[in-house]
């Protein structure tokens, strides 16, 4: 891949379709995972990356040629990547697989990702922005894989982020546990979203229709010669334990005493 | 010869194309297939009838199944018109145009769910604010504009979403879930504000007025006046002819977003010795010089505006009459058409707050717990949520199902009103109930759901009382029975 200049950028958001954050998740009877029979929208750090593909545009419209949006998922990923038309990308790309298949592994899912990007046909991809983690595996790691995967730099967990206009390098601000950290990354680069980066906006009614107009390719990972088989294989799934009721001390010894009777001192 | 296949046949058994054959004598236009499903023959013996037929019949292109007599039928679709038809098979028919009501398109999910999280983000802090201070939020308004929510079946070219009319019912109701008031207000704006124009305005004045009402202009409907309620057409507003505009002097009362809004509909009569024929509709904008006296002070729906308004000699210009010159006199029949349609957005508005108070007190009962166990797992309780569930569900059922019915170009007066009657009598009831399953906590202003229950009180009086509303379907039946 080779560096381009910030002009007529193209960008890729990968979103997901995930359970619904406000659903009360269920560990399902084999115990072998959460009950899925639930509500599903898209993962909420993958709207923040698709408010910020359109918050770019709107800042520098010269600069930003096109939002290309792709999932991997059941034929029920196709509303996810409407949603994120209304919201304001150009152009879908559904990786479809079968509604039964298990849940693609952040790997398989980085390989995944890098074929679509190395056999996109309207040119290279500049810039990759995705969410930091998805709420239901919480695994964070596909970005960082698929930069590995490509030889691409990385800017996670940002929460600011500046083209710099007529060069070839992003600015990101990343939230790290020390406080935050300013780099600078050469294009094309991948940007994973935190938190705090932006406000994603509602699809409005005119643009909803408006989404119904755009298009969507759809494809299977045996098209891109990729095997979405997983490597891992999960045992078991249980809740945490209930949080049990504590007890009020009534002075420091008593605390040392307590503790040292529980073992803990 | 066309041919029509449907997809979607039970598995394992074939099927057979038939043509549709367009002379009159064809065994297979027979009326009980197509235009009467509910007057089916038995189904095996409809297939057979068909099969056979076919068979006799030169079909040149016709795929037989080995098992012809067992073969699936798959039902003939006459193209000409409102012709339904019934899908054989006994897998879920893809093909059917025939869904239940709670299939909504894609647009209108996507719809539902954008609405609700703006319902719920935007509107949902400031509702005990705004109902405390009786004042509508300037914020809320911009956002209803913004989301596109105030020009919901107004075409693109106008500046609106050219959405469905469901779909304006969709969005009134999940305001609705939030705030009956901010519900109120989209609704008179979409069903009744904008559908005045784009059904009867003049091209010119469409042209000039939609761009505004879906930009950022709030607008009113001004029929009520202190001595016409239900008996609209006694109203007294005077509408006198000076040349090229006309002198308008009377009062309007009880007028919903009197107070935020710039466009206003005002329904004068501009001849009473013609009674009710001389009722005109006027463009009055603001700066026209209508006078906004006292804002009344409600038991609900406090954040929504409604004012009096006095016209003191206001002066409108005559290109102003809705739909010009070959409607002036005319009124009465805009009013009486926009208000049936009107209906089935109360309708929504009403069935939206009672599934919000639903939403609001159920959880709860779930979680408090008393003499052992959550109040909301004794039977007692649980056979009262249940039961106010199947009204809740009644009252969308109607409500829908008249609103699908208008967008087929149906008669739907009869299910309008009975939807906007039903709807208002379960918000009543389910709001109630909701207060007395939170118990103690349910009246307390706080947790909120008391309001819904004091805004459920005018779904029984506006845009047509229950009594009107039970007047209009007894006529129907009348007709139907007598």
């Amino acid at each position: 891949m080779r560096p381009t200049s910030v002009n007529y950028l193209k960008v890729l958001v990968p979103v997901k379709r995930c359970v619904d954050y406000a659903v009360k998740i269920r560990v399902n009877a084999a115990q072998t995972g959460v009950d899925t029979n639930v509500k599903h929208s898209m993962n909420p750090f993958d709207e923040i990356a698709v408010e910020e593909a359109v918050r770019l545009r709107e800042r520098m419209p010269k600069s930003v040629e096109s939002i290309t949006v792709a999932s991997i998922g059941p034929p029920k990923s196709g509303e996810i990547i409407r949603t994120a038309l209304a919201m304001g990308a150009d152009d879908g790309i559904h990786v479809e697989i079968d509604e039964n298949a298990p849940q693609p592994e952040p790997l398989g899912v980085a390989k995944t990702l890098a074929e679509l990007i190395k056999k996109k046909k309207n040119g290279d991809v500049d810039l990759v922005i995705m969410g930091k983690q998805a709420i239901d595996g919480d695994n964070g790691m596909t970005g960082q894989m698929l930069a590995g995967l490509l030889g691409w730099g990385q800017a996670t967990f940002a929460s600011k982020v500046e083209v710099l206009e007529g060069e070839k390098e992003v600015k990101v601000t990343r939230e790290v546990d020390g406080g935050l950290e300013e780099i600078k990354v050469k294009l094309p680069a991948i940007i994973t979203t935190d938190l705090r980066l932006n406000e994603p906006r509602y699809a409005s009614l005119p643009n909803i229709m408006k989404a119904k107009k755009k298009k969507i390719e759809r494809v299977t990972p045996e098209s891109l010669g990729v095997d979405l088989k997983p490597i891992l294989e999960t045992i078991k799934v249980t809740e945490p334990p209930k949080r049990v009721g504590g007890g009020k001390v009534e002075s420091v010894d008593e605390l040392v005493e307590k503790l040292k009777a529980a073992g803990v001192v | 010869m066309t041919y029509r296949r449907l997809r979607g046949t039970a598995t394992g058994l074939n099927h057979v194309i038939i043509p549709e054959q367009k002379s009159k004598k064809s065994h297979i236009n027979h009326p009980s297939v197509s235009h009467h499903p509910n007057q089916f023959e038995t189904t095996r013996d409809l297939m057979l009838r068909l099969t056979v037929n076919s068979l006799r019949s030169n079909v040149g292109k016709q795929v037989l199944g080995r098992n012809t007599q067992q073969a699936t039928l798959v039902a003939i679709v006459q193209t000409n018109g409102n012709s339904r038809f019934r899908p054989f098979s006994t897998t879920p028919p893809t093909c059917s145009q025939l869904n239940s009501l709670h299939t909504f398109t894609e647009e209108e999910e996507m719809l539902r769910d954008s609405v609700k999280r703006f319902a719920v983000d935007v509107v949902g802090p400031r509702v005990r604010e705004m109902d405390e201070n009786e004042e509508m939020d300037p914020q809320v308004i911009k956002g209803l504009f913004e989301q596109g929510l105030m020009g919901i079946e107004t075409s693109a070219e106008h500046g609106g979403a050219e959405s469905s009319f469901t779909s304006a019912i969709i969005a009134i109701e999940e305001l609705a879930k939030v705030d009956p008031s901010v519900s109120v207000m989209c609704d008179v704006h979409n069903t009744l504000v904008n559908t005045i124009f784009r059904k009867y305005a003049t091209k010119a004045q469409q042209d000039k007025w939609l761009p505004l009402l879906a930009a950022d202009k709030l607008g009113s409907f001004c029929l009520s006046e202190p001595a016409s309620g239900s008996d609209a057409f006694a109203l007294q507003t005077r509408a006198e002819r000076k040349g090229d505009y006309w002198v308008l002097n009377g009062s309007k009362m009880w007028i919903t977003n009197s107070k935020e809004a710039e466009i206003f509909l005002v329904f004068a009569n501009v001849d009473p010795s013609k009674g009710y024929k001389g009722i005109t509709c006027f463009i009055v904008t603001k700066d026209m010089g209508i006078q906004i006296a006292k804002k009344e002070q409600k038991l609900g729906i406090r954040a929504s505006s409604t004012c009096t308004l006095n016209f003191d000699d206001v002066k409108v210009p005559h290109e102003n009459i809705i739909g010009g010159d070959k409607l002036v006199g005319q009124g009465y029949k805009i009013a009486i058409e926009i208000l049936n349609e009107g209906r089935i957005g109360i309708a929504g508005q009403m069935l939206g707050l009672a599934q919000g108070a639903f939403d609001k007190a159920v959880p709860y009962t779930y979680q408090r717990k008393q003499f052992g166990k959550p109040v909301g797992e004794f039977q007692g309780m649980a056979f009262q949520i249940a039961s106010v569930a199947v009204e809740i569900e009644a009252a969308r059922l109607l409500t829908y199902n008249a609103a699908r019915r208008k967008e087929e170009g149906r008669e739907f007066t009869k299910e309008a009103a009975m939807a906007k009657y039903y709807a208002s009598l379960v918000a009543q009831k389910a709001s109630g109930s909701a207060i007395e399953w939170a118990g103690g906590v349910g009246f307390t202003r706080e947790t909120g759901i008391e309001k819904f229950w004091r805004d459920s009180k005018i779904g029984a009086i506006y845009e047509g009382t229950s009594n009107i509303q039970l007047n209009t379907i007894a006529k129907f039946i009348q007709k139907q029975y007598s």
